[in-house]
C-alpha cells in the first residue's frame, strides 16, 4: 500500500516571506504584491526556478517580499544583472522590477537595450510619476508642472511615456495594468510570464505619500468603466458603464477616436477589433491619454520573436557539435615549433 | 637589450650591428647575440603586419624574441603624417631576451614622418634602411622637414642605406596587373624580403601565409610573394652583398617543450578560460569595446565550441552587471575593460563585494587619466584597484608580468575568486596585452582542478553561512530546492542574511569581510626574490610589464657584481605575508612603476618602508638603460 502525499493547493501564501513589508500604508505596491503572487500560483511558478531581479526605489524592495530567489542591485541596472542570470540559466523564470525614476531615468539606456535584445524577461514597470524612496522629487513621467522640492516651480521637463518607449525600443510584449485591479493585474502578468522573450508590463501604481490620487480620473472606482479599457485580443474595443464607448479609427486624422454606439449612426460595425500583433494599432493604442481617452490597459502588443538568450545558446550548441573543445590543443593553434 | 647582458660585453658598441665590429666574419657575415629592429612607416604601410611575419620566422628559427607594436589611437590618420606613424620592435637573439629593447640596432623607414618620429631612439651607428621613394617633397612636408633630412648631415651619426623601395617594388609586381595602390601595398613585403636575407631567414613560411591569407585573390597573393623574393634577390646581388651587413643570430637555448608566440591578452584569455574549467564552471563575460582590453572579448567570443558565453553590452555598467548576474546564477562572472570603463563598474564592483559573488574584473590599463592616451601604456590603476570604491570595499588585486604570464595568473584569479567569494581584479596593461613572447605551450593536465561545490542542503541555510577557515559564504544557486534567499547591496545580517540596518552588525560585517581578504595571504605563496637573494644593498621592487626590463637592468648590475636583487610582485592585495620582512632585509628599496607612485604609496602606507620611488609616465615603457641608471646613482660609490 502506498500513501498518497497530501496535495497541498497552490496558493498565494507560497509566495511570502518572512520579511516585514516595509512599503508605506496604503501603497500601490502591496495589491501589485498580490498581483503577482496570484500570477505565481496560477502559472504553476516553481518558488526554486523563479529569481525576481530589482534595482533600487520603493518598488525594488519587492524581491525581499517574494520566497523566489532575489537579487536587489544598484539604480537603474537591474537588466544587466537579468540578462546574465538568463544568460547562464536560461530555465529560469526572471522577472525584473523597476520604476519610472530606476528604469527610465538613471536606467533608461539598459531598459531600452532589453527589450531591443528581446530578453526572455517579465519586466515590471511601476509607474507613480515620482521618485518615492528619495522622497519626492520629479520623475521621467512626472506631468509638466509638478511642484516638487527640486522643482519648486513647476516641472517643466516633458514626460514619456513607457508603453510607447518599449514599444519604440523593439519591445514584443507591451502591456498596462493597474495597482487597483488586482485580477486584471495578475492575468496581464500571466500573459507577460508565458511570452518568449521580453515583456514589458506598465503598472500605473499610487504613492500615497509623495504622487497621491495622481491616477485618480481613471482608477477612481465609481468612474472606472467608464475611464479604462481593459483589451482583448480580437475582441471589440469597449468600454463603459453601458459598454457603449468604443475606439473608433478616423482615416482622415490617421488617428482613433472615441465614439458612442447609438450616437451619430454608429453602430457596433465601426468599433475597431483589438489586433495585439499590430504594432501600428500598438503605437496609437499607447499614445492615447486620459482624461479624452479611456486609460488602455491589458496586453497592447504581442508579436513574439526568438529570445536573445535562446539564440545565444543556439549559437553555442551549433558551435559546441560543429568542434571539439579541446583545451591543450586550443593553446596550440597557429605556429608552434618543438625544442628537443 | 641582451646585447648589452652578453658575457664578452666591454663597450656599448662592440657587439652591435657596427659592421667593422669584431664579430664581423670572412664573408660578411655578423655573428650577433641579440638585435634590435624596428620597423616604422605609415598606418596603411602594414608595418604590424610586417612586423609580426618577421617575429614568426624569427621564432621558428629558434631565437628568443619580444615584441612591441607601437600604433596611432587613430584608425586612419591622414597618410605620411607624424601621428600616421605605426612601428613595430622586436628584440631577438640567442640570449634571453625579455624586453622588446632600449634601442633600435636597425631601423627600417618607409616615409619621411616614420623618420623623424623614430630617429631619436635609434641607437648611435644604428643602420637605417629608409625608402628613398618616399622622401619627396610632399611627404617631407607632410612630416614638417624643412629641408630633406637624406641631403643634409643630420642622419651622419648613422650608417644610411637610402633605396628606392617605391619603384623596386612597382617593377616586381608589374606583371601581376595590380592597380598602382595594391601595387604599392607590396612594399611592406619587399622590405621583408630584405630584411629576411639580411638576418638569413627562410622565406617559406611567409609565403605560405601569404598564399593562405589572400587564398581568394590569388594575383594579390602572387605580387606580395614577387615583392618579397625582390627584396630579397635585391640583398644577394653581389654588389649589394658587399655593401650591405648580413647577421647571424643563433639559436637561442630553450628547454624542450612545444613553443608558441604568445600575446598578453591571448594568454589571459587562455588562462581564463582554463581557470574555469577547472573550477568547472561556465565562463560568462559581459564587456564594452575599448582600447587595449577589445582582444579579450575577441578572443573570447571565438570560444563558444568551449561553451564560453560572450554577452557584448551596452555600455561598461551593463557589462559588469550581466557578469554579477551571472556568478548568481550559478556561473563564473568576467568583465574586461580598460582604466575608463573600470571606474564606470566601480558601484557594480560594490555589490559584488557585498553581496560577495565571484567575479573576475580585468583591468587592460592604459595611459590615464580620463580618455589619455588609449594606445600607450601606464600603469596607472593601481589605487583604482585597490582603493577605488565607496565605503571598506576590499577585493584581490592581481597583476601581469609579462606577454605569457596571463595564463597563470587567469587561473590564480578565478581560484581565488570562487574559493573566497570575492572579485578579483586582474591588473594588466597595454605593453603587455600587444607585445608578444615566446611561450612553452603549458598542459592544462599538469594544474590541480579547483571544482566548486555548490551549497545544497537547506537545513540551516542562509546566504551568509561562512566557511570557518575561508570566511567565505556558501554559494547556492537558482534551481536549487529549498535555498531559494534574496540578496542585495543594503547590509546584510550577519547571522540571518536578512537586511540589517543594526549597527554592531554593520562593525562585524565589515569586520569580516575585510578578515576574509587579508585571510588570502595566507593562501598565496611567499613572496619570491627573481633574481638575487634576501638581504643586501638594494632591490628593485616592480609589478606588471616593468618586469623585462627591470629583470635585465638588475642582471647586468649584478653581472658587474653590484649586490642587487629583483622581487617582482604578482600579488597586489593582499600583499604577501612575508613582503615586509623581505623588503626590510635590503639598505634600498626602489619602487619602479610606470605611474607618480602607486604601489610606492602602497608600501610605505602598509610597512611605513623608506622606499626610493622611480616614475616615468611618457606613454611608453622603461628602458633597461633607465632602471640601471637607478640602480647606479642609487648605490653611489659603485660597488
Ligand atoms: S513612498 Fe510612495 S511609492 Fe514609496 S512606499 Fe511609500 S507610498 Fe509607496
Amino acid at each position: 500500500m502506498t500513501t498518497q502525499p497530501e496535495i497541498k493547493k497552490p496558493s498565494p501564501k507560497d509566495f511570502e516571506t518572512d520579511q516585514e513589508v516595509r512599503w508605506c500604508p496604503g501603497c500601490g505596491d502591496y495589491a501589485i504584491l498580490k498581483a503577482v503572487q496570484m500570477a505565481l500560483v496560477n502559472s504553476g511558478s516553481k518558488p526554486e526556478n523563479t529569481v525576481f531581479v530589482s534595482g533600487i526605489g520603493c518598488s525594488s524592495r519587492f524581491p525581499y517580499y517574494v520566497s523566489t530567489y532575489g537579487f536587489h542591485t544598484i539604480h537603474g541596472r537591474a537588466p544587466g544583472f537579468a540578462t546574465g542570470i538568463k544568460l547562464v540559466n536560461p530555465d529560469l523564470d526572471v522577472w525584473l522590477v523597476t520604476g519610472d525614476g530606476d528604469g527610465l531615468s538613471i536606467g533608461g539606456n539598459h531598459m531600452l537595450h532589453a527589450l531591443r535584445r528581446n530578453v526572455d524577461l517579465q519586466i515590471m514597470l511601476f509607474n507613480n510619476e515620482i521618485y518615492g524612496l528619495t522622497k519626492g522629487q520629479y520623475s521621467p513621467t512626472s506631468r509638466p508642472g509638478l511642484k516638487t522640492p527640486s522643482t519648486p516651480l513647476g516641472s517643466v521637463d516633458a514626460p514619456l511615456s513607457p508603453c510607447v518607449f518599449a514599444l519604440g525600443a523593439g519591445a514584443r510584449f507591451v502591456a498596462r495594468g493597474i495597482d487597483t485591479s488586482i485580477k486584471e493585474l495578475s492575468s496581464t502578468l500571466l500573459r507577460a510570464r508565458e511570452h518568449k522573450g521580453a515583456s514589458f508590463v506598465e503598472i500605473f501604481q499610487n504613492c500615497i505619500v509623495y504622487n497621491d490620487k495622481v491616477f485618480e480620473e481613471f482608477t477612481g472606482k465609481k468612474r472606472a468603466k467608464d475611464t479604462q479599457l481593459h483589451l482583448r485580443h480580437g475582441e471589440k474595443m469597449i468600454f463603459g458603464k453601458e459598454v457603449t464607448k468604443g475606439l473608433r479609427f478616423n482615416p482622415q486624422k490617421i488617428a482613433l477616436e472615441v465614439v458612442t454606439v447609438g450616437e451619430n449612426a454608429i453602430t457596433e460595425d465601426d468599433i475597431l477589433v483589438h489586433d495585439e500583433q499590430n504594432r501600428h494599432l500598438a503605437f496609437m493604442l499607447c499614445e492615447l491619454e486620459p482624461p479624452e481617452f479611456p486609460a488602455i490597459c491589458g496586453v497592447i502588443y504581442c508579436h513574439p520573436a526568438e529570445s536573445y538568450d535562446q539564440s545565444v545558446h543556439d549559437q553555442i550548441d551549433q558551435a559546441k557539435q560543429a568542434g571539439k573543445a579541446d583545451f591543450n590543443a586550443l593553446l596550440r593553434t597557429g605556429r608552434t615549433w618543438v625544442v628537443t | 637589450m641582451s646585447r648589452q647582458t652578453s658575457p664578452d660585453v666591454n663597450g656599448p658598441d662592440v657587439n652591435g650591428p657596427d659592421r667593422n665590429g669584431p664579430d664581423r666574419k670572412g664573408n660578411g657575415v655578423q655573428e650577433l647575440d641579440s638585435v634590435v629592429v624596428r620597423f616604422a612607416g605609415d598606418s596603411g604601410d602594414g608595418m604590424q603586419l610586417t612586423g609580426t611575419q618577421f617575429s614568426v620566422v624569427t621564432a621558428l628559427e629558434g631565437s628568443d624574441l619580444s615584441t612591441f607594436p607601437d600604433f596611432p589611437a587613430e584608425i586612419r590618420a591622414p597618410v605620411g603624417t607624424t601621428f600616421g606613424v605605426s612601428a613595430f620592435q622586436i628584440n631577438f637573439g640567442s640570449v634571453e631576451v625579455s624586453t622588446a629593447g632600449d634601442e633600435p640596432d636597425v631601423l627600417v623607414v618607409m616615409n619621411p614622418a616614420a623618420l623623424k618620429v623614430n630617429i631619436s631612439n635609434l641607437r648611435k651607428g644604428g643602420l637605417i634602411i629608409l625608402d628613398e621613394g618616399a622622401f619627396n617633397a610632399k611627404n617631407l612636408k607632410k612630416a614638417g622637414y624643412i629641408t630633406n633630412p637624406l641631403n643634409d648631415d643630420s642622419l651622419s651619426k648613422f650608417d644610411v642605406r637610402r633605396m628606392d623601395i617605391t619603384r623596386m617594388t612597382v617593377e616586381a609586381v608589374k606583371q601581376y596587373g595590380l592597380g598602382n595602390k595594391d601595387s604599392l601595398r607590396c612594399k611592406n613585403m619587399w622590405t621583408l624580403g630584405l630584411l629576411m636575407w639580411m638576418f638569413g631567414r627562410k622565406r617559406q613560411p611567409i609565403i605560405d601565409s601569404l598564399t593562405q591569407k589572400f587564398a581568394k585573390v590569388p594575383e594579390v597573393a602572387r605580387a606580395n610573394v614577387a615583392a618579397l623574393n625582390a627584396g630579397h634577390a635585391f640583398g644577394e646581388t653581389a654588389e649589394m652583398s658587399s655593401n650591405l651587413r648580413r647577421y647571424q643570430i643563433n639559436k637561442y637555448e630553450e628547454s624542450p617543450g612545444t613553443y608558441r608566440t604568445v600575446n598578453g591578452n591571448q594568454s589571459l584569455a587562455w588562462g581564463l578560460l582554463g581557470g574555469s574549467r577547472l573550477a568547472g564552471l561556465t565562463l560568462m563575460l559581459g564587456s564594452y569595446p575599448i582600447t587595449p582590453a577589445s582582444p579579450l572579448l575577441h578572443i573570447l567570443s571565438g570560444l563558444k565550441e568551449f561553451g564560453v558565453i560572450t554577452f557584448q553590452a551596452e555600455d561598461e555598467i551593463a557589462a559588469i552587471c550581466s557578469a554579477i548576474g551571472a556568478s548568481f546564477a550559478g556561473g563564473l562572472g568576467m568583465t574586461t575593460s580598460s582604466g575608463p570603463g573600470i571606474a564606470l563598474k566601480t558601484e557594480a564592483i560594490g555589490l559584488a563585494i557585498t553581496t560577495e559573488l565571484p567575479l573576475i574584473i580585468v583591468d587592460i590599463q592604459r595611459a590615464g587619466p580620463s580618455t589619455g592616451l588609449p594606445t600607450k601604456t601606464e600603469q596607472s590603476d593601481l589605487y583604482q584597484a585597490v582603493w577605488g570604491r565607496n565605503g571598506d570595499a576590499p577585493i584581490v588585486v592581481l597583476s601581469v608580468s609579462n606577454s605569457t604570464d596571463g595564463f597563470e595568473v587567469g587561473i590564480e584569479a578565478v581560484r581565488l575568486a570562487t574559493k573566497y567569494m570575492t572579485p578579483v581584479m586582474i591588473l594588466s596593461d597595454g605593453y603587455i596585452a600587444n607585445a608578444s613572447e615566446q611561450w612553452k605551450i603549458p598542459d592544462i593536465n599538469d594544474y590541480a582542478p579547483f571544482p566548486v561545490k555548490f551549497h545544497q542542503d537547506p537545513e540551516g541555510f542562509q546566504p551568509f553561512l561562512r566557511d570557518p577557515d575561508t570566511l567565505a559564504r556558501v554559494w547556492a544557486k537558482p534551481g536549487t530546492p529549498g535555498l531559494m534567499h534574496r540578496i542585495g547591496g543594503i547590509e546584510k545580517d550577519y547571522d540571518s542574511g536578512h537586511i540589517s540596518y543594526d549597527a554592531a552588525n554593520h562593525q562585524r560585517m565589515t569586520d569580516v569581510r575585510k578578515a576574509k581578504i587579508d585571510n588570502i595571504a595566507g593562501d598565496i605563496p611567499l613572496q619570491d626574490v627573481s633574481q638575487g637573494a634576501p638581504g643586501g644593498r638594494l632591490v628593485v621592487v616592480g609589478w606588471g610589464s616593468t618586469y623585462g626590463a627591470i629583470h635585465q637592468a638588475v642582471k647586468r648590475a649584478r653581472k658587474d657584481g653590484q649586490d642587487v636583487a629583483h622581487v617582482h610582485l604578482r600579488h597586489i592585495w593582499p600583499l604577501p605575508r612575508n613582503l615586509e620582512e623581505l623588503l626590510t632585509s635590503y639598505d634600498t628599496v626602489i619602487v619602479a612603476e610606470m605611474n607618480v607612485g602607486q604601489l610606492n604609496t602602497l608600501l610605505r602606507s602598509q610597512y611605513l618602508l623608506n622606499t626610493v620611488l622611480m616614475s616615468k609616465v611618457s606613454g611608453q615603457p622603461f628602458k633597461i638603460a633607465e632602471i640601471a641608471e637607478e640602480i647606479t646613482r642609487n648605490l653611489g660609490d659603485g660597488k
